[in-house]
């Protein structure tokens, strides 16, 4: 893992892979959406309206894989002082709140036609809103302090303690059924959706996966140039 | 109606589905705009500094030659 922490050879690695890893989140998301706009079938229940779930599961799915990405990322800054790790949370925090606010989107506009209401204190619906939160926090308290890694320090205990919320978002379903429908792909005894619907699901999940590992790389890449400037600015300021 | 408006209208939920979607494009499309710009104006202030700390080390004494730095 420390072979990866010069930042030379981190860019070097992420510059090579990029392109290919860029042109596989493009298709997989055209692939994805198409099959999910024109060969999946509507519901038998839910219509057309049903549609909405290719894009509302897989921001889901990311909102929670980016908060334990960032999570594990902390214990190995706070554990190892792996100076990549602290990078790879910052950088990830802001796509993993955009992804929550969209499950949150995309979620009450599929309520509304559905459960007829835009918004209800559900046990689902309100873990979900407490990760978002969970994301606008970890972003501030990076950028709160004056000192960088007094920052990077409180935003990591922040998203250990805040992993607690994963578990409680996955079992809401089954712990208070209020509205929110319960698993029908993540499940023990496997996947009860059809398949006609399961693989255009599982197409454009993947492809926004590729989507946060293109992002990521991206900005943990200008997180250290970033890093670089502020070292320059400080030679500079010390020599004049 | 015919077979394009009706996909369009998404069996009467074309209010909901849509700006699903768009909503969607907007976020990823503007997170990855915002964090390719972001990386380019650190990349063109980094090579304007390093180009500015190449000239000053030309032009410490002992050194040869000082005109071809480039002017930042």
């Amino acid at each position: 893992m420390h072979r990866f922490a010069n930042p030379a050879r981190f860019t070097r690695i992420a510059d090579r892979v990029l392109p290919f890893v860029a042109v596989a989140a493009l298709a997989s998301l055209g692939i994805g959406f198409y099959l999910a706009l024109f060969v999946a079938p509507g519901d038998y229940q839910q219509g057309e309206s049903v549609r909405i779930m290719y894009v509302h599961v897989p921001s889901a799915w990311m909102a929670m894989f980016i908060y334990v990405a960032i999570a594990v990322a902390s214990a190995v800054a706070l554990v190892w002082r792996h100076p990549l790790a602290d990078l790879a949370a910052k950088a990830s925090a802001p796509i993993g709140a955009g992804f929550a606010f969209l499950t949150l989107a995309t979620g009450s506009l599929w309520g509304r036609p559905m459960w007829g209401t835009w918004w209800e204190w559900d046990g689902r619906l309100t873990s979900m809103l407490i990760l978002f939160f969970l994301y606008l926090g970890h972003i501030a308290l990076m950028h709160a302090f004056e000192d960088q890694q007094r920052g990077y320090r409180a935003a990591a205990v922040l998203a250990l303690v805040g992993v607690i919320n994963i578990p409680i978002i996955k079992f809401s379903v089954d712990w208070w059924s209020t509205l929110h429908q319960p698993a029908s792909v993540l499940r023990l005894d496997g996947p009860t959706i059809h398949a006609s619907m399961l693989w255009p699901l599982l197409i454009t999940a993947l492809g926004f996966k590729l989507y946060y590992l293109v992002l990521v790389l991206l900005r943990i890449k200008s997180e250290l140039i970033a890093a670089r400037l502020r070292a320059l600015d400080l030679a500079k300021l010390s020599a004049t | 109606m015919t077979e394009i408006a009706a996909f369009f209208d998404m069996g009467g939920y074309a209010a909901f589905v849509w700006p699903s979607l768009g909503l969607t494009l907007v976020i990823m499309l503007g997170l990855l705009l915002q964090t390719l710009r972001q990386l380019r104006v650190r990349q063109r202030r980094l090579a304007d500094l390093e180009a500015q700390g190449a000239q000053r080390f030309r032009r410490q004494p002992g050194a040869q030659t000082s005109t071809t730095g480039r002017q930042s």
